[in-house]
């Protein structure tokens, strides 16, 4: 089975993604958003991943993609959790009010 | 083979909207929603790239599990639309530069795959084939470890959305 064309395109698709997930990381004060940005990063490299796992033609990429959808889902669970203990002290989900380390 | 190339590019441009719409929307749900959208089209594109187990996965674990806790807590908690804060220029230009930089550093990358010829043969990516590579022993403890984490996920999250923390 030949390589379709469009393997490196989906590289530079996960590149936009993982950019996108980047700035949104910066420009949303909202918790919650933020850590949507995230998994907007990882799910940019998983592509990454399968593309270049297509392009060699080895299926190891794809392993790793499965692990980092594990570790996701666990980030995910305790980083909403925290959000959860969070609003309960703060009574907010805006960034800027969590400044207590603030030097 | 044609019909491939132009599903892909279209649910490309989809993913890259829907992504636009996650960080530029005020409203969490909103940006939950495209989210959700994101996910599935970039689960139509593994399936383009000949990983249908992946593509599956992806839409169970991350359209369906996370994406429902993530609806579940933006809920719970009532979340309002953003306001404006005083650092958003400061913000947005930090942002950008380092998307740009995250892209420059990574299309240099992509064009190191581009130089190099690498044929694909027998690339056969179905469960089966995965099952064998993720249960041989080169990814077996890492395999089970990773049931640990989730367990350790589960008992923490518990623990940190308890009321007298």
């Amino acid at each position: 089975m030949e390589n379709p064309a469009f393997v490196h395109h989906a590289v530079v698709l996960s590149l936009i993604l993982f950019a996108l997930g980047t700035l949104g990381v910066f420009l949303r004060r909202n918790v919650i958003t933020v850590l949507m940005c995230v998994e907007l990063m990882l799910n940019g490299v998983n592509l990454a991943f399968v593309a270049f796992s297509r392009a060699q033609g080895t299926l190891d990429g794809q392993v790793l993609v499965f692990f980092v959808m594990v570790v996701a889902a666990a980030e995910a669970a305790v980083g909403l959790a925290i959000v959860i203990a969070l609003h309960r002290h703060r009574d907010t989900l805006d960034l800027d009010a969590f400044n207590l380390m603030k030097g | 083979m044609m019909i491939d190339a132009v599903l892909f590019y279209v649910f490309a441009a989809i993913a890259v909207a829907s992504a636009v719409v996650v960080i530029g929307q005020r409203n969490p749900m909103y940006s939950a929603f495209a989210l959700v959208v994101t996910l599935c089209s970039v689960a139509v594109i593994f399936g383009l790239l000949g990983s249908p187990f992946i593509a599956v996965l992806q839409v169970i674990v991350y359209a369906g599990a996370i994406m429902v806790l993530f609806l579940f807590v933006l809920m719970l908690l009532n979340v309002k639309r953003e306001k404006d804060s005083p650092s958003r220029g400061q913000r947005t230009l930090s942002g950008v530069a380092l998307a740009l930089v995250t892209v420059l550093v990574l299309q240099a990358g992509a064009v190191l795959l581009r130089s190099r010829p690498t044929p694909a043969p027998d690339y056969d990516a179905s469960t089966f084939e995965m099952a064998k590579i993720l249960f041989s022993p080169h990814f077996l403890y890492a395999f089970e470890a990773t049931s640990i984490l989730i367990l350790a996920a589960l008992v923490g999250a518990v623990v940190l959305a308890k009321k007298e923390l």
